[in-house]
């Protein structure tokens, strides 16, 4: 039956492509590669170490626990910003002016850049004239991010949660926007309650992009570098310092390119692995649902 | 269960969608709402339903004023255009939601739901979730829905647009036998006058939001009661030709004499605009009375196996209904046999004032 014509011409076409990507993506890539299995001590002076930098990497304390606070950190925001971001695209205005209005006062933080969000939310906490900080201190509360891990925390989690929660309010808000008046209209006509509404019309029809907000909001968290590193430095002591601003010590800080290039590619490796797993998870999980098939 | 509908007015954003209509729904019975997108059919069925109050008048069920009653305190069932299911719930759930928010018990919700899922033919499809159904499957588990709580009014609106042709036909079929065994009030929307004929029952027609004419079905066709009437309820629709009739004869745009029927003699002398159905214009005469008009061809429009002919006379356009299919090719002289004695008449007010005499059943299509 193979009958086909061998044609090279496809390759042909794609060359470019490939060239751009290998410029922009595989060539870098592999420089780091180069660098995590070298101990560079100068620009003629390198030995071959394999897989030696891998492992002091996996078992360098510092960074097990920059490891484990930076799932912490993830984890919190996505229980917080998933359910409030669809808690605020269902009460969102649907139509009229109040409905672009909210739309682009919601897309503002979206807006800043991340170091900007930083340096708002430094000063909007400083106890002398910040107004969160000084509002909080007249209030007798004791709180000060430099001296205190626990209001570090919850700084930095609420200056994440005020940054992005609206991406997730706009990803829900085109969902819901997407689902036809006649749904509701035969949900009213069943008695349906608005938990029912919610639950069997809106959130099925909302997977979609759920997914797509869960798998954004990781990576995005999972990276972190710019706003926690303005507002906090990492501190106090390493009680906000992510994996992001712990590699910028090692690799620019002390120059150490190997370790720093082996520790880059275990954090890349998570990354995909964490996105893999939950991905094929989820489409798992739709394909049991529906075990005949379909989209 | 009877639904009046008293004075109603529907007024949304200074426009009117709806305005004065009366309209008394009998219990049992099966009653179309025909008019063309915009007419208002969607407004009306909501309003039926309580989705939301008419801006002015009554809606009485069974005597009881519904008016501002909401849609949650009623018992009705709707179909959409859209097939619209509970997306994560199989075919069996949303079959029976409506029964288990009614808290029926669980013996009597499995037998009412393979009651209805054996008379739509859809109980082998239970497991299955809606997105893994065909459109005609999906639509049959919608009606399910519908059909499976005992409603007091039953809404379809425009149920099969979105289906093919087939599956229209053989659905549409099964409606009438659903029904036939029910007391409920069915309210069926549709923009197709073919699809009116096939449901029978009672047709209203709708047109910019008023009520133009409600009866009998075939009553309703026959005897429009005034030229939108009868544009509305043929497809393609009626062809309107203005003339003038005196004593003695009929004449089409000032050229076209014609002695006319007695029947006709019974009107006063005057303008009037015309009609005669497409399907009553032929290419052969039929009787010795026809009149031969000379026209040329536009357009031969094929839709299944039938032909909608478009010629022109000389002032005049008309469109001939002709079973078969046939070619023709643009600005084809052609001999176009026109019966005079099929001929409805118009006033300049759009009142019918004359309606051809039945013979046999001969007029239909």
């Amino acid at each position: 039956m193979n009958n086909k014509v061998p044609n090279n011409r496809a390759w042909l076409l794609v060359l470019p492509m490939l060239v751009l990507v290998a410029f922009s993506a595989i060539i870098p890539l592999m420089t780091v590669v180069n660098y995590s299995v070298q101990d560079v001590l100068g620009p003629n002076a390198r030995f071959f170490t394999g897989t030696e930098w891998f492992e002091s990497m996996l078992n360098d304390s510092a960074l097990q626990a920059a490891f484990l606070r930076q799932i912490s950190f993830s984890l919190i925001i996505l229980a917080i910003q998933i359910p409030l971001g669809i808690g605020i695209a269902l009460i969102m205005p649907k139509r009229g002016w109040q409905a672009s209005a909210v739309l682009i006062l919601i897309t503002l933080p979206l807006l800043i850049p991340w170091n900007v969000v930083g340096s708002i939310w430094q000063i909007f906490t400083r106890g002398d004239i910040g107004l969160m900080g000084w509002g909080l201190r007249e209030l007798g509360v004791d709180y000060n991010i430099t001296r205190n891990a626990g209001d570090a925390w919850v700084t930095i989690v609420l200056m994440d949660v005020w940054h992005w929660t609206p991406l997730v309010a706009m990803l829900c808000y085109s969902g819901l926007r997407s689902i036809p008046e006649a749904y509701y209209q035969a949900a009213r006509i069943d008695r349906a309650s608005k938990w029912a509404v919610f639950r069997y019309i809106q959130l099925p029809k909302l997977t979609n992009v759920l997914v797509i907000a869960v798998l954004l909001r990781f990576m995005h968290s999972f990276m972190i570098y710019a706003e926690p590193f303005v507002l906090t430095g990492g501190g106090p002591g390493s009680a906000t310092t992510f994996l992001s601003q712990s590699l910028t010590t090692m690799a620019v800080g002390q120059q150490d390119l190997g370790p720093s290039a082996a520790f880059s590619l275990i954090y890349f490796l998570v990354i995909l692995l964490v996105s893999w797993v939950f991905y094929t998870t989820i489409m798992h999980m739709q394909k049991d649902k529906h075990p005949h098939g379909g989209a | 269960m009877s639904l009046h509908l008293q004075k109603i007015d529907h007024i949304v954003n200074g426009v009117a969608h709806i305005s004065g209509i009366d309209l008394a729904l009998e219990p049992g019975s099966f009653n179309v709402l025909l008019g063309r997108t915009l007419a208002g059919k969607t407004t009306l069925m909501r309003l039926m339903a309580g989705l939301e109050p008419p801006t002015q008048g009554k809606i009485i069920l069974d005597g009881k004023d519904v008016t501002n009653v909401s849609v949650r305190k009623r018992n009705v069932s709707m179909v959409y255009q859209q097939f619209i299911n509970y997306p994560s719930l199989t075919v069996y759930d949303n079959i029976a939601s409506p029964l288990k928010l009614a808290k029926h018990p669980k013996s009597e919700i499995d037998k009412r739901v393979g009651e209805i899922a054996e008379m739509l033919h859809i109980e082998h499809l239970l497991n299955r979730y809606p997105e893994e159904l065909s459109g005609g499957q999906q639509q049959r588990t919608a009606m399910g829905r519908a059909l499976v709580k005992d409603a007091d009014l039953i809404l379809f609106d425009e149920p099969l647009v979105n289906l093919d042709y087939k599956l229209r036909e053989e659905l549409r079929d099964e409606l009438r036998e659903l029904f036939k065994a029910r007391n409920c009030i069915a309210v069926y929307a549709t923009t197709e006058p073919n699809e009116a004929l096939a449901l029978g029952g009672n047709t209203a027609v709708l047109h910019e939001g008023r009520l133009l004419q409600y009866g009998p079905t075939e009553q309703v066709y026959r005897e429009p009661n005034g030229r939108f009437s009868a544009e509305m309820f043929s497809e393609p629709p009626i062809n309107i030709v203005p003339g003038q009739l005196t004593d003695t004869e009929i004449t089409f745009d000032q050229t076209l004499h014609f002695p006319c029927d007695d029947n006709l003699k019974r009107l006063e002398p005057g303008d009037y605009d015309f009609g005669v159905r497409a399907s009553h214009l032929t290419l052969v005469p039929q009787r010795a009375d026809d009149l031969a008009l000379d026209v040329h061809v536009d357009v031969a429009e094929i839709s299944g196996s039938e032909t909608f002919l478009h010629v022109h006379h000389e002032r005049f356009p008309l469109v001939l209904h002709l079973a078969g299919i046939h070619q023709f090719s643009v600005n084809e002289p052609l001999k176009v046999y026109f019966p005079t004695h099929q001929l409805y008449a118009f006033n300049k007010q759009g009142h019918t004032v004359h309606t051809p005499a039945r013979q046999g059943g001969a007029a239909h299509g």
